[in-house]
């Protein structure tokens, strides 16, 4: 359970931090009136959506966490086989970064009121992440025609369920990114579509990173680090 | 003093977020059924979760009908045993408790507490409700499917729960994880709602230590709910994987009727772990809106400031953070380490002190207040005391060296029915009596309020006193037949038929509640906006029940805190906290 304890740590901290700034000290039975001379303690400015995706980014990583969690306990057991990694893989995992690379493109696009800088990089940016998808099931193809089946190795089941989890949390986001890609189409004010831009950005980033954790940990490269979290916890 | 004409409205800073736009439901559809407006989100998950909590009532009333006369009911045998007790286990802690205490209160109380006109995404927030349906239907539906619901108990440990020997192996398990991964969907929904809306939609001046208790109370379960319930949902996926595909995540080895099966090397502490690491927590996100709830209630109805505000805020945190490093102390029979064990319990008897922080506030509130001892309060009251006993005998439980003999009795049933099943019970009515008005209009009958609690409250204690003791007797649980055995003497049988008649008393009880609730809809004395003179915002809205967006043209703006009580040289014993003070000489209220 070292992973996700070491999330909920991180989140512990954030929220103490932001906690910290609250004035969680003050007599509120002594405060009456006005907060003017207190600023900063009133709700926070950021846009709701950006806030709630804050939030939800929490819960995908404490999600994603726990994964990582079973499977650094899992692996324990004498039945483990490691699996090979389809160089395809590897293929995938360009393609993602473009991906998100595209969409940081229409992120910086927007900010400079650039509307075909935006559809470009929003294109793209769904493009390669469709092809990230694409090619994902073709990895599990050339696993199972190689006799690298779901049920046959709990490497294998682990292999299958955090690709298709992660697979998952991207297709949502491509839902995302079409809403805000149509709307652009439409013709929507530069304004409205900066938010809806920025929060796919955001979400790409984020599961870029989710990947390349899972990466490290599907192709054994982070075993010796997943040995010492365990071992500081036993 | 000269009273100099003060202009309020200069004390307060701008608005902060710019005012939401709400959405204007058109039809009779959107406004009562597919509605995004919180209030009847809010109705909608209580009317639900009341109705599938009937169900594991009546589900309780068997287990009992079994337990204190074995042998008269020949239609509940003992598959059936087991998934009674495992269809009422999940029910009241998840479908019930849960939904209910987050989705009904949260939805209802969150925007009206905080100065806001909805939550903030208010179509989410309608789609957390149908998928929290969905999943209640999924889950009613195990009742009807061939071999009927999973009876692998609440915990569902694998492998027995994935095993042909336990009841509902070909549906009911299938069915039940599907509904746990299904409301945490929506529940996923709804929570992203309640954190957002107290962070992002406070109106001005609301600040956090402004903020009531329950708003608090709520506010930190849903952050801890929304970490914890991902440990449910990975736990359950694997086993769906196990069950369906055939993986052995959590199966290890097995021979079943002489067939070795596909299963090998699985790790059924694994699924402990998650479980535990989900179902920890899961008691303090029960419990922390109640103890929200319930400081607020003692207050209003002792006309008294909260004792130690702060420490209430901090205590609610504290426990919320602390409720992540205990949940091996469920685990103590798994075989761990003995230092694991020493770990886990050491963090859970800390928890105890934020907890006892919480109770000596209350009752130090209580002193010397002017207590009415309406019906909320009545239930505030009994819910202080039934904590207290359950939480005593949580420090047993806590210790290693106690559980593990009384692990796996009655003793265990016992306990957790003290302080996770009535007490937040007990405030739950409370919360119903106290903000039905604000509801409704009306107000609930107080004689039949009155009755309700003196059964429920008294005959929860006959239930669960002699059950503590049937358990140090070392009377198993999830017995459906104790039988007849040397170390449990025959009065036993006696005490389990007193039981079971006390159960099927405070069920009974439990009608008049409802058939209050539906009559009193009609024939209630009307309540006015503001029944208990309390200084919350929800009573402070123009028109009750409170309209679409709450506040009518402009939102209030708040000047203090929420404990305003008989403050020596007001007018009335409260002040809202949207009212202005009339000079700014005066500083401060009493302490």
């Amino acid at each position: 359970m070292s992973a996700i304890i070491l999330f909920m740590a991180v989140m512990a901290v954030i929220a103490g931090w932001w906690l910290s700034q609250q004035r969680l000290t003050a007599k509120p039975w002594l405060e009456e009136g006005s907060i003017d001379d207190f600023p900063g303690t009133g709700a926070i400015t950021l846009p709701a959506a950006k806030l709630g995706l804050g939030v939800f980014l929490a819960v995908a990583g404490s999600l994603f966490a726990l994964f990582i969690s079973a499977y650094s306990m899992r692996m324990n057991m004498m039945d483990w086989r490691a699996m090979p990694v389809p160089s395809l893989l590897w293929f995938n995992t360009g393609v993602l970064v473009l991906s998100s690379v595209a969409l940081q493109w229409a992120h910086v696009a927007a900010r400079r009121d650039d509307m075909d800088g935006v559809i470009i990089g929003l294109c793209a940016g769904g493009a390669s992440a469709i092809t990230f998808l694409i090619g994902q099931l073709l990895a599990w193809q050339q696993l199972r025609a190689a006799g690298y089946f779901v049920a046959s190795n709990p490497a294998n089941s682990f292999f299958y369920m955090m690709t298709a989890a992660h697979g998952l949390h991207l297709m949502g986001g491509l839902v995302a990114l079409g809403r805000a890609t149509a709307r652009v189409w439409r013709g929507a004010e530069m304004a409205q579509v900066r938010l809806s831009v920025e929060l796919c950005t955001i979400y790409w980033h984020f599961l870029l990173l989710v990947w390349l954790v899972l990466l490290g940990l599907l192709t054994g490269w982070t075993d010796d680090f997943v040995d010492i979290c365990r071992r500081l916890l036993t | 003093m000269v009273d100099v004409p003060y202009d309020a409205r200069a004390d307060a800073p701008p608005a902060e977020v710019p005012e939401v736009e709400l959405y204007h439901p058109r039809s009779w559809w959107t406004q009562y059924v597919f509605s995004q407006d919180a209030k009847v989100i809010a109705i909608q998950y209580s009317l639900t979760a009341s109705a599938i909590g009937l169900v594991a009532l009546v589900l309780s009333w068997l287990m009992r009908l079994q337990l204190g006369f074995p042998g008269t009911f020949s239609f509940i045998d003992a598959s059936q045993y087991l998934q009674f007790i495992t269809m009422h286990g999940m029910i009241m802690v998840i479908y019930l408790l849960t939904a209910l205490f987050l989705g009904g209160f949260g939805n209802y109380l969150i925007p009206l507490m905080v100065g806001a006109r909805d939550m903030v995404f208010p179509y989410v927030n309608m789609l957390s409700y149908w998928i929290y349906l969905l999943a209640v239907l999924v889950l009613a539906s195990t009742f009807f499917v061939p071999g009927g619901p999973t009876g692998a108990g609440w915990t569902l440990y694998p492998p027995q729960a994935v095993l042909s020997g336990t009841p509902g192996q070909d549906w009911g398990i299938v069915l039940m994880l599907v509904s746990l991964i299904l409301f945490i969907i929506g529940f996923t929904m709804g929570g992203l709602n309640y954190v957002v809306t107290v962070l992002q939609a406070r109106t001005r001046g609301m600040t956090l230590m402004r903020m009531p208790l329950t708003v608090w109370g709520i506010f930190t379960a849903t952050v801890m709910a929304l970490l914890a319930f991902p440990a449910l949902f990975v736990a359950s996926v694997m086993m769906l994987f196990d069950r369906l595909l055939g993986t052995s995540f959590f199966m290890p080895a097995l021979v079943e009727m002489g067939q070795q099966m596909k299963y090998g090397g699985g790790s059924p502490i694994l699924f402990q772990h998650l479980f535990w690491f989900f179902g920890h927590p899961e008691v303090y996100i029960v419990a922390l809106p109640a103890f929200g709830i319930v400081s607020d209630l003692i207050s209003t109805h002792a006309r008294k400031n909260i004792f130690g505000y702060r420490m209430m805020v901090w205590a609610i945190v504290g426990i919320g953070a602390l409720s992540f490093v205990v949940w091996a102390h469920h685990m103590y029979v798994s075989g761990m380490h003995p230092k694991f064990g020493f770990f886990f319990a050491t963090t859970t008897l800390i928890i105890a002190i934020p907890t006892a922080i919480k109770v000596y506030n209350w009752v130090l509130t209580l002193w010397r207040g002017d207590i009415h001892l309406t019906v909320p309060m009545l239930f505030a009251l009994g819910f202080i005391i039934t904590f207290v006993n359950g939480g005593l005998t949580g420090l047993f439980l806590g210790n290693v060296v106690v559980d593990v003999p009384l692990s796996d009795t009655m003793f265990v049933v016992a306990h957790f029915h003290m302080v996770m099943g009535v007490a937040p019970i007990m405030v739950v009515l409370g919360a119903i009596y106290h903000w039905y008005p604000k509801v409704t209009g009306r107000m609930l009958d107080d004689w039949m309020g009155k009755f309700h609690f003196w059964v429920t409250f008294l005959g929860a204690y006959l239930i669960f006193f002699p059950m503590h003791y049937i358990g140090l007797l070392g009377v198993p649980r999830r017995y459906h037949d104790i039988g007849e055995a040397a170390f449990i003497p025959s009065s036993t049988h006696t005490l389990n038929a007193f039981i079971t008649v006390m159960a099927l008393i405070v069920g009974f009880a439990q009608m008049v509640f409802l058939f209050n609730l539906v009559w009193s809809l009609f024939r209630g004395r009307p309540s006015g906006g503001n029944p208990w003179r309390a200084t919350t915002l929800e009573w402070q809205t123009p028109e009750t029940p409170p309209g679409h967006g709450n506040w009518g043209k402009e939102l209030p703006v708040v000047y203090r805190w929420a404990y305003d009580y008989s403050v020596p040289g007001a007018a009335q014993d409260f002040i809202p906290q949207n009212q202005p003070r009339t000079t700014p000489a005066v500083q401060g209220a009493a302490p």
